[in-house]
This record gives C-alpha cells, sequence and structure tokens, in this order.
C-alpha cells in the first residue's frame, strides 16, 4: 500500500503519480491522507487502482472515474463519481447531493444516507445506498439502477427515462411519470446480485420497483399539469 | 341594401394583431403546444448594421491591401492551460450538434474550418470519431445533459467549452416536447427511439459560480490542466456573468446574443429572451477591464455574425474572437433556393425554413435522413465554408487596413460611429456627425 | 456567490476560541468568496450596556474623540474600541433607541454596523484572510459567531455589500445563493417603512426577516414565511442574541454542512471548513434538509 499526502505533495501530484502507474505495476493499491474536504480527489483514473482517501472529501470525488475502486473512509461531497464510465466507489459515510451524476457505468455504494438528487441523470450506473436519498433522486435518471435500502424523499424518478428504482422502505412522494411497478423473477436475481456486491442486510424481496409511467414520452396536451 | 357609390376605405392590417401573430395564435388553438423551430432571433433588433467605420482620412492614414501587413491571428486560452488554441483567424465554427447536424454536414465544418486554420466545436450529443479526424481544432462542449459525456473524448478535445447558457434560450431547457430522436441519435444519448426529447436547464452537479469553480478544477485534473476551459454564456447579465465566469477561473468567455441559433426550441423563448448581440459586448468587455482581464481572458463574441464587417466591429468593441453557426449552415448550403420546390412542399420558403428539428431538410443538412443526406457534399461542403471564412476575413483586414491597423486587434470603439440612438448608447460609440452618445459619462442623458 | 460558516458554542470553555475558529473556517472558505468578507460575533455581554460596531472610510478623522462626543450627546458613560476601519463603542442600553439620529448628526459618514447587547459586526473588501488580519478577529472571543467570505453576483463590490447584513438589534444574516425577486419586495418593505441601504439582494432579506419579527412572528415564524415570500436559491444562516438558525430553499441547490458535538454546532457550507474544529472526526456530521428551519439557542 502507497501512501499519498494530499496536504503535503498537493492535487495535481496525486493525480500524476495515480496516472503514472504502469499497466504492469504492482503498485496499484493507494491510501491518500490529509484529505481534509478537499475537491475533485483521485478524478479521471483509468486503471485498475485501489484508492482509500482517509477522511471525508469534497466535491466531485472519483469524477469520471474509469476501472478504479475509490474508498472513502468518511462522507463525500457533492457530485461524488460524476460521470463515472467504470469501476468502483464505496463510500463508508454520507454522501452529499448530485451523488453519481449522469454516470454511465460501475457501481457506487454509500454505507450512510445520500442526500438529494442522487443518481441525476444518470445513464447506466448503478447506486445502492444502505441508507436514505433526499428528494428529487434519480431526476431525468436515463438507465441504470438505484437500490435504496431505506427511505427515499420527495419527488423519486422524477422525468426518468428507462432507469430503474428500487426501495425498501418508505417513498415520501414520486415524481412527475414515475410508477409502481411489478417485481418480476429478473428484478429478483438483479437484486440478489447486487445487494451482496454491496455487502447489504437485505434480501430481495423486501423491495418494491419504480419506474417510468412512459406518459411523458410523446407529448399529449392532457398531461400538460404534469410539466 | 349595398351602395356602390360610397368609397370603402382600404382593408388594413394590424400591427399588433399582425398575419403572423394571428397565424401563432390559431396554430396554438389546434394543438395546445406551443411552437418550436430553429435558429434565432428573427425580428429586427439594434445591430451591426447600424454601426459604421470612419477610415482613413487626413488625420489617419491606412495601409497597403496585400503589402502592408494587416494579421488577423488569435491565442484562446492562454491564462492557465499548457496547449492554448492558436488560430489563424479570428472566427470560430460555433457549437452545434451532431443529431441536430448530419454528419456529412459536421464533416464539411471540421474541413473547412480547418482549411482556415480555425476551430469547430461540437454540439448536444457528444464528440462524432468523424468530427475529430476532420477538425483540426476541435472545443469539446460540457452541456447541461452530458449526453455522450466521457473522458476520453474529452481528453482527445483541444478545448473545453462549459456551457451554461445560449443566446438563442437563455436560461432554457425545460420539457422540449415534439422533437423527434432519430434512432441513431437516441443510441449515442443513451435513450428511448422515438420520444420527445427533453433538456436540462441546470448543469446536473454544480449551480452558481461558486460551484464553477470548482468543476473547473475537476475538469483541469482530469485533462492535466492542458487544454483551456471556455464557459459560454447568453447575453442575459453581460457584466456579471463576465465578472463571475471569471472569477471561477474561466480562460475564455464565450457570449451568445439573441440572433444566435439553436436547433430547436420554443419560439416565444428566442424572441423575448436575451439581448441583441451589439449590446452585450461592451458590458462584457467593462468587466474584462474592471478586472483587468482584457485580452488575458479571451471574449469570443456570437449571434448573429454574417460578414467580415461584423468581425470587423465585434473586435472593435472588443471581442477577441467571433464564432458563427448560422452564418456557416448557410455557407455549406443551408436554406438555399435552388431547393425552393422542396420548401414550398414543407409550406415554407428559402430563408425562412426553421423546422429542422422535423428531419426533414432539402438541404440535407439538419437531417439523418439517409436519402436526404445524400445530397450534401461533405467536401464541396468544406470548400464553400474555407471560401467564406476567407472572403469575412478579407474584408475584416480591408476594413482594418482602411483604419490604419496592422492588426485586426489594433481596432477600437473610436473607430466607430452609430446611425441610431440605440445603437450609440448599446455600443457606446457616438451618433454620427456628433460626439455624443446617450449614456456618456458627463452627459446629462 | 459565496461561503458561509458559523458557530454555536454549547461548552463555556471554548468561549475563548470562538474567534480562532472562525476565523479558520472563513479563510478556507476564500475561494468560494474572494472580494470580501464578514464576521458577526456575539460575546461579552454586559448588564445594562449595548454596543455599537461603526465603519468609517475616515477612521481616524471619525473616531477621534467621537466616545467623548457621542457620551455628551447622550449624557451618558460612552467608550470605545478601535480596529482599523470599524469602531465598537459601549454605551448604556436605554440609550440605543436614540443613538443612530445623534450620531446622524455628530459624524454623517459614519456607517452603523449593527447593534446590540452582544453583537458585533466587521466587514470590508478583500480577501477574508487580509479581513480577519484588519480586525483581529481570531482574538475575539464569544458564545456564538457567522462568519461569510462574498464572491459579489449581482451587486456591487463594496463594504456595505458585504455580509453579514444587521436590520434590528442582534441581529444578522448571511446567504449563500441567489433571489429572484428581491427588487419587488424590496419596494414592498419600502411601502411598510422599511428601509435598506443596499441593492444587495441578502439585505431585502435580512430587512424582510426583521419586519416579519417586529411584526410579531418569532425568528423560527419569519424563516418560515420566507419560504413563500422569498423566490430563488438560497442558504440562510441567521444569529439572534441567543443562538442560531439556518434554512435552505426547497429546491436546495446550495451546498449547506453542519456538524455537532457536545463542545458546539457548526455550520459550512463545504465539509472542508470544518476539518479543524476538535472533536470533528467524532462529530454527528449531516446536510440540513431543505425548506426546513434549524434553530439553537442557549
Amino acid at each position: 500500500m502507497q501512501t499519498f499526502d494530499l496536504e503535503e505533495k498537493g492535487l495535481r501530484a496525486l493525480h500524476e503519480t495515480l496516472r503514472s502507474v504502469g499497466p504492469d505495476s504492482n503498485e496499484t493499491a493507494w491510501e491518500v491522507v490529509n484529505a481534509k474536504g478537499s475537491h475533485a480527489i483521485a478524478v479521471g483514473l483509468d486503471a485498475p487502482l485501489d484508492v482509500t482517501v482517509r477522511g471525508s472529501t469534497g466535491y466531485y470525488c472519483g469524477g469520471m472515474n474509469k476501472q478504479a475502486t475509490i474508498r472513502v473512509d468518511g462522507s463525500a461531497g457533492p457530485g461524488t463519481g460524476e460521470n463515472m464510465m467504470s469501476g468502483k466507489i464505496v463510500i463508508e459515510g454520507d454522501a452529499s447531493q448530485y451523488l453519481g451524476a449522469t454516470a454511465h457505468g460501475g457501481l457506487i455504494v454509500v454505507k450512510g444516507n445520500a442526500s438529494s438528487r442522487c443518481g441525476i441523470s444518470m445513464k447506466g450506473v448503478d447506486i445502492v445506498v444502505h441508507g436514505n436519498v433526499g428528494h428529487m433522486a434519480a431526476f431525468m435518471g436515463q438507465s441504470g439502477n438505484l437500490v435504496v435500502l431505506g427511505d427515499a424523499g420527495d419527488a423519486l424518478g422524477d422525468s426518468c427515462y428507462e432507469a430503474r428504482f428500487f426501495v425498501r422502505g418508505k417513498v415520501k412522494s414520486l415524481g412527475a411519470d414515475c410508477e409502481q411497478k411489478e417485481m418480476r423473477p429478473e428484478h429478483i436475481e438483479f437484486l440478489k446480485a447486487i445487494l451482496a456486491e454491496a455487502e447489504c442486510d437485505a434480501s430481495p424481496e423486501e423491495f418494491t420497483r419504480y419506474g417510468s409511467a412512459r406518459k411523458l414520452y410523446n407529448f399529449d396536451i392532457d398531461n400538460a399539469s404534469a410539466y | 341594401m349595398a351602395n356602390s357609390k360610397i368609397p370603402r376605405t382600404t382593408p388594413r392590417q394590424s400591427a399588433t394583431f399582425s398575419l403572423d401573430v394571428n397565424s401563432d395564435i390559431r396554430r396554438a388553438a389546434a394543438t395546445g403546444i406551443y411552437d418550436i423551430r430553429g435558429g434565432g432571433a428573427k425580428r429586427r433588433v439594434p445591430n451591426f448594421d447600424d454601426l459604421l467605420f470612419m477610415g482613413a482620412s487626413i488625420s489617419r492614414y491606412p495601409l497597403e491591401g496585400y503589402r502592408e501587413k494587416c494579421d488577423t491571428d488569435v491565442t484562446i486560452g492562454g491564462l492557465n492551460a499548457k496547449n492554448p488554441i492558436k488560430l489563424d483567424i479570428p472566427i470560430t465554427i460555433a457549437g452545434m450538434s451532431f443529431g441536430a447536424l448530419s454528419g456529412p454536414a459536421k464533416e464539411a465544418l471540421g474541413r473547412g474550418a480547418s482549411a482556415a486554420g480555425t476551430s469547430t466545436t461540437t454540439g448536444d450529443g457528444g464528440m462524432t470519431a468523424e468530427e475529430r479526424s476532420h477538425s483540426d481544432k476541435l472545443v469539446y462542449q460540457y452541456l447541461p445533459s452530458r449526453y455522450g459525456m466521457n473522458p476520453d473524448d474529452l481528453r482527445k478535445a483541444d478545448a473545453i467549452e462549459i456551457v451554461v447558457g445560449q443566446g438563442a434560450k437563455p436560461g432554457g431547457g425545460g420539457m422540449l416536447l415534439g422533437q423527434k430522436i432519430s434512432d441513431r441519435v437516441a443510441e449515442m444519448r443513451n435513450l428511448p427511439k422515438g420520444i420527445d426529447q427533453r433538456s436540462a436547464c441546470r448543469h446536473p452537479d454544480w449551480t452558481g459560480p461558486d460551484d464553477l469553480e470548482i468543476k473547473i478544477l475537476e475538469l483541469r485534473e482530469i485533462t492535466g490542466w492542458k487544454v483551456p476551459i471556455y464557459v459560454k454564456v447568453a447575453g442575459a447579465r453581460p457584466y456579471y456573468d463576465t465578472t463571475l465566469a471569471i472569477k471561477a477561473g474561466a480562460d475564455a468567455i464565450v457570449l451568445d446574443g439573441m440572433q444566435g441559433g439553436t436547433a430547436a426550441t420554443q419560439d416565444v423563448f428566442i424572441e423575448h429572451v436575451g439581448q441583441p448581440t451589439l449590446a452585450i459586448i461592451r458590458p462584457a468587455v467593462q468587466a474584462l477591464q474592471d478586472l483587468g482581464m482584457h485580452r488575458k481572458v479571451q471574449l469570443i463574441l456570437s449571434g448573429g455574425i454574417r460578414s467580415g464587417a461584423d468581425v470587423a466591429k465585434a473586435i472593435a468593441l472588443g471581442a477577441d474572437a467571433v464564432s458563427i453557426g448560422t452564418a456557416a449552415m448557410i455557407a455549406i448550403g443551408d436554406n438555399d433556393p435552388k431547393w425552393e420546390e422542396e420548401y414550398q412542399k414543407l409550406g415554407t420558403t428559402a430563408g425562412a425554413y426553421d423546422d429542422w428539428h422535423e428531419g426533414q431538410d432539402p438541404a440535407g443538412i439538419t437531417t439523418q435522413d439517409p436519402d436526404l443526406m445524400a445530397r450534401f457534399d461533405p467536401i464541396e461542403g468544406g470548400r464553400r465554408l474555407r471560401n467564406y471564412l476567407k472572403v469575412m476575413t478579407l474584408e475584416a483586414q480591408t476594413i482594418a487596413r482602411a483604419c490604419g491597423k496592422s492588426h485586426l486587434h489594433n481596432l477600437e470603439p473610436e473607430d466607430l460611429v452609430a446611425l441610431t440612438m440605440e445603437a450609440a448608447a448599446m455600443a457606446r460609440v457616438p451618433l454620427s456627425g456628433t460626439d455624443w452618445w446617450p449614456g456618456m459619462p458627463g452627459s446629462n442623458f | 456567490m459565496c461561503g458561509i460558516v458559523g458557530l454555536f458554542l454549547k461548552d463555556k470553555s471554548l468561549e475563548p476560541r470562538l474567534g480562532e475558529l472562525l476565523t479558520d473556517m472563513l479563510i478556507t472558505m476564500t475561494d468560494r468568496g474572494p472580494d470580501s468578507a464578514g464576521i458577526a460575533v456575539y460575546g461579552n455581554d454586559n448588564e445594562g450596556r449595548a454596543k455599537l460596531t461603526v465603519q468609517s472610510s475616515a477612521p481616524d478623522a471619525d473616531f477621534s474623540d467621537l466616545d467623548r462626543d457621542l457620551g455628551k450627546a447622550l449624557d451618558a458613560s460612552v467608550s470605545i474600541r478601535v480596529k482599523d476601519t470599524h469602531a465598537v463603542l459601549d454605551l448604556p442600553e436605554d440609550k440605543l433607541p436614540q443613538v443612530r439620529a445623534v450620531l446622524r448628526e455628530l459624524r454623517p459618514d459614519l456607517r452603523i454596523m449593527s447593534a446590540g447587547e452582544t453583537i458585533e459586526i466587521y466587514k470590508e473588501v478583500g480577501l477574508p484572510e487580509d479581513v480577519a488580519k484588519r480586525f483581529d478577529i481570531s482574538a475575539l472571543t464569544g458564545t456564538h459567531g457567522i462568519g461569510h467570505t462574498r464572491m459579489a453576483t449581482e451587486s456591487a463590490v463594496t463594504t456595505l455589500g458585504a455580509h453579514p447584513f444587521s436590520t434590528g438589534a442582534d441581529q444578522c444574516l448571511v446567504h449563500n445563493g441567489s433571489l429572484s425577486n428581491h427588487n419587488s419586495l424590496r419596494r414592498e418593505l419600502a411601502r411598510h417603512g422599511v428601509e435598506v441601504e443596499t441593492l444587495n439582494d441578502t439585505e431585502v432579506a435580512a430587512a424582510y426577516l426583521t419586519w416579519k419579527m417586529q411584526t410579531g412572528s418569532t425568528l423560527g415564524e419569519a424563516l418560515e414565511s420566507g419560504l413563500d415570500d422569498l423566490d430563488g436559491f438560497y442558504t440562510f444562516v441567521v444569529g439572534t442574541k441567543d443562538g442560531f438558525g439556518v434554512v435552505r430553499d426547497p429546491i436546495a441547490c446550495k451546498p449547506a454542512v453542519m456538524a455537532e458535538t457536545d463542545q458546539y454546532v457548526a455550520f459550512g457550507s463545504e465539509y472542508r471548513a470544518l476539518v479543524g474544529l476538535p472533536g470533528i472526526e467524532d462529530a454527528r456530521v449531516w446536510e440540513p434538509e431543505p425548506a426546513t428551519v434549524y434553530f439553537w439557542k442557549h
């Protein structure tokens, strides 16, 4: 395990160092110390590294991540994992708003709660939140899966396309064009696998599925009040 | 009983309830949905036509054309980036999406721009391989939708343009109904096929200049501080917007007036929100000067730029470069009268055709239909664009030389006069024949 | 836009460190607000006495003999503590209602930053670090305080444009965000006799809350009705003699992070601002919910 002192060496050096780890290197495990809530930690990585941030992060940790596993041993600020393409992000504490915003792939796991706009504009990422999510979760979510073991706030899945939502707890309210869906065997299978990967203490049968009612896909004057 | 001897008044149309307005009302009554179209503001607003250059005289001497140099180069984004963009001419091609335009149209823009030594810009939908290969210098737009956004393309770009807004729709987005998504576009954008497209009006993961600063930091770190970061904004509050963009860390500002085009949005947005391009330059330049950043952070102006005269006037008022969208499309063949018969079939006429979102463009430019696209030759299109860019450059040089300038950037507001009160007030240059403009410091008006 | 910091001490033993802790938090928020900075500190409650913080662009002229002149005009004992362009006037509490009019006569160019039993407000143009140094904020002690770093959006970068804004005794407000109906509200408040000094949207919000409280609402009620009457994006942190309140607009895009331990409740626009606080590693850290009023008082 390599240690990088962010306070001492700075953000640019962190990324230069992480990006210089060659494909044949065995120095793939890194810990970043003295993070102190800094922004843009471990962004734009494109290698199967394992980076652990000791402490809480500011905005955009793991932004545009590819292949890497990034662990935040603390809480994570706004926009964590934004536009992630692949790889994994695990947050031990809570996540602030815009978690996994517009991300295309990979898996984000939050052991605590995620705030508002979790998974906004999601484009294929899977997000698993052990706790609750705030309002406007997965707003305009296009594809991917949001799994919430706790409760969801107002306007879950507002204006969503084909993203799927699985909530075990209560949903305060559903967003425009989001409705409850039936759970079928393929959903149970999917949940079983992802809950295991996200180290969740829950079983698929406890969840309710939600998704797009598809009524706003083509304009109809009678739906105008939904806008 | 009718008496044919009583003279009738001539029928007169109302200026308020004109034929255009009445047809809008009827359309709304029939459909229950707002009208969507492409392009920029069509109504007349104060613009560069209302300004004139004074030229040479006994007190000022001109330069000989061709022999005595008048340089046109400009470098964008030198403030923070390792690799700023060096342009041969101060005219760039504005962001237009693949999806709004066909692949061959994007190719033509790339070919023409590269031949002229300037850049093109991607649009909402991401970067295509053809676009990257045909453009020597490609600016990659970073939009609220983030369709197709990914770090690999980000790193292939020569610059990044964070789009906060555009002149046609400042603050726009919303549910853009009635615009069908074609299959290829649906795939690229990861959307279901055949549905109405929706656009977010704010970025998904930041709001406000304090957050923008952090977003710019993130993008710099992802691209190793190599490329310039532009911020594009509509001309809503140009003084404040320019100030805030600079404070957030922008390397260049792209400012878009209401004549700037869009692929499609609500007509009411285009015509009634935003400000004329002429009106937004001086406040933006003032902001740059107040912060000591004029010429250090570049200002690129767009929205209805049409000729070398417009280029010269924009630069004289303080811009570093201009960007063209609609003009580039017309140069490569959009709204060409040779398709008049087809325009008539669509219920329109050459020059007025703006329902690009319906994908039936006879010129094969704003469509994905393979038969229509086949009418458009990207190599010929590229040649036409290069010609047009060359002409604009020569025109600007002609004017600049006549004003005694050996570089376009030495044009200044004092080279200009205005024909109308509005233009004088907006451009802050005197009315022709006077030494006064409305709002001039020290004046009572 | 801006950065906000706030600290409400539960543990009296931390009171001597209030200024020092707030200064550190403030400087960390410099990126969010490089234009100007301000801080409100509540401390030193002397029975029967009140304080006025004043500012002058000609401090030597305005502050010399001000204590004597004011004391004479009020027929009371007044003392003055000068700090750079600001000064704190200490006077009897019962003289507070008259003092503004008197000061306007004595020193017409003086600006009143705050008035009340325990509040002191210091704000100036410049980097937060410089502003803090000028007023020796780290030496201040007290029970609670709020700080703000400003990146001006639509109004000028001036001393008066900096936050906190104080529109009532021992009250102050800081804001991160941008209101969209403040011009109409300003005119509405003027019709009710409430005037503001700047074109700043935050000052309108401060005046609105003060007006609400003057006309019978509690601070909590005023913040609740603010959710209906104030349009735009905002995170507000409000200070009063007893404590401080936090509220975010219903859309809640502007950031807000809170931390609580047995010793304090802290607020920061970013978690970064809180990392230097004692015991932060074990603090309960959370984000305030949208459209919800939070309040802590002694």
